[in-house]
């Protein structure tokens, strides 16, 4: 049963009311529905179209209760308490149990009873409450009403629309929550039924949700469909990898495989809510996985035992110490995040380590150091229902991180929060969130920011210099030089609350965990003495075995590993002789190809990884690690909150990164502990948190405005939530639900480029061009915006990213 | 013999009355400049004093349901004319808007004027085209003579008038409903509380009232409430647009005060035709109240005289049923129309009708058993009371009705079609109505 989420306020006394519930007398707030103080009594009401989450409709008439002086059974779920109100449910009032019970006779009616094939067979709310409300048979001669089933709402929910009892859940969800209303009601009477337009399908971010909340079997999953009967199911409860939302999941396990997963209960992150990527993107957990070590003989890697690739590892790892980089990637654990950081300073004797493989820069470097790094957590998603203005800068919520994107829906909604947005784009997002558009052209964010703390607009100004403003920076203004510096600045001159939305899980644990060259855990500075003195000590190593300066950020890695292949070429000494790779996609960097060519051009090379990768096979050894589910660990949400999670499976041979980096280590003969997730965790929190002083906010100021050509335009991008993402792989239902490939331009944009007729434009760098259909929408003039990792439009393959000028030309390449 | 009282109907003789001259010719507008020089909370307390009751079917007292909307409010306020008239046997609005639709206008003026509303809608149910034209061109015609529009007759008041039409639903008839419907939605009833006198069409104070309700509006203000008292009960005051219809001689409008008997209407309408001679049932407001027989045509048609017969005065509009029809199909008839017309929203109205309707088309074929009998008494109940709106209590109306009456043509349709006792060509008339 969804329990509504409590208030931690305490309420008072005078905001209460007095009332009999079966005899019980209660005292409740004000305002209270009947149906709530049931639940906190103990007292199930039945009920369908209810939820605590969803306006009431009061349509499906369960929950039917006697309320003194109501000549009618009223409905719980829109009731609310008044003063004195003598209420009785079904346990006590034979008119509250009589209507139930005819409600239930009438829901049965049309409901085909096929709960043998039905997905929802076994955890149905229909079939629970006909069991405790309904009668033993059915008083209904007539021929049942049937539709031809199933049918697409998108290409990953399906409507069997004879189960449907016409609750209204899901198109109240899709309408309230999301802010997707696709799904609506069609026609009337007996044949009233969920649907969609012809031409429009259920393509929201956050479809899934609509099936948990189903309240029979009507909506299902292309992906779940048949798959398993709940009772089969091993479930345990566990956070999403993907985005650094931080949602609580339940992963359901079918003999050793991941099976499903739902969204599970945070009041304080994602409620009962998630996205369509946390729900249906795990087939690649399954599939493509590596099994054994490998190991690099004679040009080919052939698979190894574990103690033959410890010791080769080992070996060419020693033998380069302090000459050895460490990329870690955004999607560790902090416990495993934490391993490496650890294992590079203490092993490897190196700084040289960056959990970033994407855009980032030295600025950002500092901005973490200096403002995100072992801060407490906060802002919080409770800070954005209240907060006076919510300032979103380089963020698109909907795509990077949906949970803040329903959050700051709701805060819109229902408290009419006030949110900026500053973006090249008018999005689909910022209306549902109700936030202004503040018009940004690409890689102007920081002079935007600086107008804004200028007083632009005095309104916002003010608002921002209210207590418990917030402020939120995405990931892409690492690629805008001053950007974070300007954002940081506006921070601190209103004193609004600021807080950095990285895309992935892991980013946020990583940093904490000192993954990040100059930063030792817990966001301690590598040069602060003191700092060095405690990490030293949970480590067991002197702080003079430290390192001594900050090491090499990931440009400056990829830096040197090109510069590595011509002095390798001129017989000059390596500046990195090996490097050690976890779970890193290098394809998110933009210099991908480049990073590449330099891996195959020498440094020994260890990877650590659970799938066949580019990596992998230009790896000198290679490790098999746990997937996510196979271990224990926890994710730092972008709030702060560490949200630990078991393992869904259990008994497979994988090892998380952590005991890996332990047994080599051991090899090397370095006091390292076994690396297991409970001591990791333990040493973390000695290392929680840091009270001593951070670095200074960057001041990089924002370089003068470039000139955009005749024939060019400002490019602005981001990832959306469903592209060519590697953990999405395998899923081709979710995949038909991404949003189309196209590009966006205002008209005046179009017409200055001379393209405005064309159906298709071609976006063009030096490195490459890629071909997109054009669409005139409201994006400020000047710019055009494009997906970065979409089918058919990978931007980063041909060197552009959020801010670059591109040029544009209409047709095909 | 209650005398009729045409007043709304008084000059509908007039071929002109539908324009703006007709109507003046025969008195029209003159309601309207008094109106405009008194204060808006005088004519709200003229309205309550005559005991007004909303003629759509509820008999909601008139000037109670103006005197909820919040006053010095800075939201906008509407006033919404229900027209959407699709009650089963109900035709009383489509006829005032042909043949007075400035009637209905020079009442929506003043009552706009008195709930302070700037915005007046006229609802019209989509399938009567012609009644939409007819008030559209009125309303063009006032506008055109000042009557609509800014600052009408230099009174500083303004009021726009929209006339908006129905997409075929009986649902949108239920005032929350109708303001979804307005609002562009899928016509369905609204929770309550918030009321629409609070929270109505744009979450603005509204007022939803009948046509006919609205028509009476000038008159009460030419003539005062003494005048309107003078017809009528204590607790009906007034006069009626009764629409008799049905195995009657001329069935047609007659406008009478509340209280007159159906045995008075029957005169009117020249008698029951055909079968025997006899009123077999009848029901006094449209098929969502409870039928009555002959025993009952002395009642007067009052809202609590009918109430205590165990019926309602609904929308005033007598269907008049003789020997040759059968009961089962009657209810089968209207149970068929409330299954259709159901919206969904709802598990009892959506199920319930359904259910309903398949058990008494079994019946009609001869099909049916005792047991079914008591069943769908269970049903009815089941469904009224616990309905999200009155269109489930009515569509849990009919059936009970019938069964107290008419027990023996349920039993027989245990064994034997309806038909083979009730030939439905018995019921045709044909050459016997006469024309007035």
């Amino acid at each position: 049963m969804t329990m509504a989420p409590q208030s931690s306020t305490p309420v008072a006394s005078t905001d209460l009311v007095t009332l009999t519930l079966d005899d019980i007398e209660v005292r409740v707030p004000k305002g209270t529905l009947v149906i709530r103080v049931a639940e906190l009594m103990g007292i199930e009401i039945p009920r369908f179209c209810d939820h605590p989450l969803l306006d009431p409709v009061a349509a499906c008439r369960m929950c039917l209760i006697e309320v003194e002086g109501q000549v009618k059974p009223q409905p719980a779920c829109a009731v609310t308490v008044t003063e004195g109100m003598v209420v009785r449910t079904q346990r006590t009032s034979e008119m509250a149990d009589h209507a139930q019970e005819g409600v239930m006779e009438f829901l049965l009616l049309n409901h085909p009873l096929d709960c043998p094939v039905c997905d929802k067979g076994g955890e149905c709310p229909l079939q629970n409450q006909a069991m405790t409300a309904g009668r033993g048979t059915s008083r209904f001669e007539e021929t049942k009403r049937t539709f031809p089933k199933p049918i697409n709402m998108s290409a990953q929910i399906l409507l069997d629309r004879e189960r449907c009892v016409s609750c209204a859940r899901c198109t109240r969800f899709a309408e309230q929550v999301a802010g997707d209303p696709m799904l609506e009601l069609l026609e009337r009477g007996a044949q009233q039924q969920v649907g969609v337009a012809a031409d429009q399908p259920f393509d929201s971010y956050f479809s899934g949700n609509t099936i948990q909340i189903c309240p029979v079997g009507a909506l299902t999953s292309s992906l779940y469909r048949f798959r398993a009967r709940p009772f089969d199911l091993v479930s345990t409860p566990t956070t999403c990898e993907h985005c650094a939302s931080g949602c609580s999941l339940r992963t359901d396990v079918r003999r050793g495989v991941v099976t499903r997963r739902l969204a599970w209960d945070d009041a304080d992150v994602n409620e009962e809510w998630n996205c369509d990527k946390g729900r249906f993107a795990f087939m690649y957990l399954n599939e493509g996985r590596l099994t054994h070590p490998l190991v690099r003989e004679d040009g080919h890697l052939r698979p190894a035992s574990w103690p033959e690739a410890l010791d080769v590892a080992a070996r060419g790892l020693a033998a380069a110490r302090g000459r050895t980089a460490v990329l870690t990637g955004g999607r560790l654990t902090r416990e495993d995040a934490y391993a490496y950081a650890k294992f590079t300073r203490i092993a490897l004797d190196s700084d040289d380590i960056d959990f970033r493989t994407r855009v980032s820069s030295d600025e950002e470097t500092s901005f973490l150091a200096s403002s995100v790094a072992g801060r407490p957590l906060g802002p919080t998603y409770a800070d954005l229902d209240i907060a006076p203005v919510v300032l979103l800068v380089g963020f698109e919520p909907e795509d990077e991180s949906p949970i803040v994107h329903l959050r700051l829906r709701r805060a819109h909604r229902k408290n009419g929060v006030h949110i900026v947005s500053v973006s090249p784009v008018r999005t689909p997002g910022i209306d549902k969130i109700g936030a202004t558009w503040w018009e940004c052209l690409p890689g102007d964010e920081a002079r935007v920011v600086a107008s804004i703390a200028a007083g632009a607009d005095s309104d916002v100004l003010a608002h921002l210099r209210t207590p418990g403003a917030v402020i939120l920076a995405g990931e892409r203004l690492a690629g805008v030089p001053g950007a974070l510096s300007a954002v940081a600045d506006l921070a601190a001159s209103t004193g609004a609350a600021l807080g950095w939305v990285p895309r992935r899980a892991g980013e946020r644990g990583a940093l904490d965990a000192g993954a990040l060259a100059g930063l030792l855990p817990g966001g301690r500075p590598l040069d602060d003495a003191s700092a060095r003195q405690q990490v030293a000590a949970v480590w067991g190593v002197q702080a003079s075995d430290l390192p001594r300066q900050p090491g090499r950020t990931v440009g400056s890695i990829i830096d040197a590993l090109i510069t590595d292949v011509r002095r390798s070429a001129t017989g000059e000494t390596r500046l990195i002789d090996a490097l050690v790779i976890a779970g890193v996609d290098v394809s998110d960097d933009p210099r991908a190809g480049e990073l590449l060519g330099a891996l195959d051009e020498g440094p020994f090379l260890v990877a650590l990884s659970t799938h066949h990768s580019d990596v992998t096979e230009r790896a000198d050894v290679v490790f098999p690690v746990a997937v996510v589910t196979e271990k224990a660990g926890a994710f730092t949400d972008w709030e702060g909150r560490i949200k630990p999670f078991s393992a869904a499976v259990r008994g497979t041979p994988h090892l998380p990164d952590g005991r890996v980096l332990a047994m080599l280590a051991d090899v090397m003969d370095v006091p390292f502990g076994n690396g297991d997730v409970a001591s990791l965790r333990a040493e973390l929190d000695l290392l929680t948190p840091w009270t001593g002083p951070h670095p200074d906010a960057p001041t990089v100021a924002a370089p003068t405005a470039e000139a955009v050509g005749s024939t060019s335009a400002r490019l602005g991008s981001w990832r959306l939530l469903l592209d060519r993402g590697r953990l999405q792989e395998g899923e081709p239902h979710l995949a038909a639900t991404a949003r189309a490939t196209e590009a966006l331009m205002s008209r005046g944009t179009a017409e200055a480029l001379g393209v405005a007729g064309a159906d298709v434009i071609t976006v063009s760098t030096p490195s490459g061009a890629v071909t997109l259909p054009l669409r005139i929408a409201d994006v400020v003039d000047g710019a055009i915006w494009a997906p970065m990792c979409s089918e058919g439009c990978d931007l980063l393959s041909i060197g552009a990213f959020h801010g670059a000028t591109v040029r544009v030309t209409g047709g095909a390449s | 013999m209650t005398p009729l009282t045409p007043v709304i109907t008084a000059h509908w003789d007039e071929p002109d009355l539908f324009t703006i001259e007709g109507y003046r010719r025969t008195g029209g507008y003159r309601a309207l400049p008094k109106a405009l020089g008194q204060d808006p909370d005088a004519i709200i307390a003229t309205v309550k004093d005559t005991g007004l009751r909303g003629r759509g079917g509820a008999g909601f007292p008139t000037g109670l349901k103006w005197s909820f909307v919040p006053q010095n409010d800075d939201k906008p306020h509407y006033l919404v004319v229900n027209a959407d008239e699709s009650e089963p046997g109900a035709c009383k609005d489509v006829p005032i808007m042909m043949a007075n639709p400035h009637a209905l206008l020079e009442g929506v003026i003043i009552s706009s004027y008195a709930i302070r509303a700037n915005h007046a809608f006229i609802y019209i149910r989509g399938e009567v085209p012609q009644a939409i034209r007819r008030v559209a061109t009125a309303v063009r015609e006032a506008e055109q003579a000042g009557l609509l529009g800014d600052d009408i007759l230099g009174s500083g008041y303004s009021l726009h008038v929209t006339v908006h039409s129905g997409a075929g639903a009986y649902i949108c008839g239920e005032e929350t409903a109708l303001l979804d419907s307005l609002e562009g939605r899928r016509g369905q009833p609204r929770l309550k509380p918030p009321f629409p006198a609070t929270h109505g069409l744009y979450s603005a104070p509204t007022v939803v009232n009948n046509v006919e309700t609205i028509a009476n509006i000038p008159w009460i203000i030419n003539n005062g409430v003494d005048w309107f008292r003078q017809f009528g009960t204590e607790k009906s005051p007034g006069f009626k647009v009764f629409s008799v219809s049905g195995h009657v001689r001329r069935p047609g409008l007659y406008e009478a005060p509340l209280g007159i008997t159906m045995r008075e209407l029957l005169d009117y309408a020249g008698g029951v035709v055909g079968g025997d001679g006899t009123v077999k049932f009848w029901i006094p407001g449209g098929s969502s109240v409870p039928m009555l027989t002959a025993d009952h045509l002395d009642t007067p048609l009052t809202y609590e005289a009918l109430a205590e017969a165990g019926t309602m005065l609904g929308t005033g509009t007598p269907m008049v049923f003789n020997s040759t029809v059968s009961v089962v199909k009657a209810v089968t008839r209207w149970l068929e129309f409330y299954k259709h017309e159901s919206c969904g929203k709802c598990t009892p109205c959506r199920e319930g009708t359904f259910w309903i309707t398949g058990v008494l088309e079994r019946f009609e074929h001869g099909a049916g058993s005792n047991a079914d009998m008591d069943l769908l008494l269970e049903v009815c109940g089941n469904i009224s009371g616990r309905s999200f709106c009155a269109l489930g209590d009515a569509a849990a109306t009919p059936y009970p009705g019938a069964l107290k009456y008419f027990r023996g043509e349920f039993e027989d349709a245990t064994h034997t079609p309806v038909d083979e006792v009730f030939p439905p060509a018995a019921s045709y008339i044909f050459g016997e109505v006469a024309t007035r």
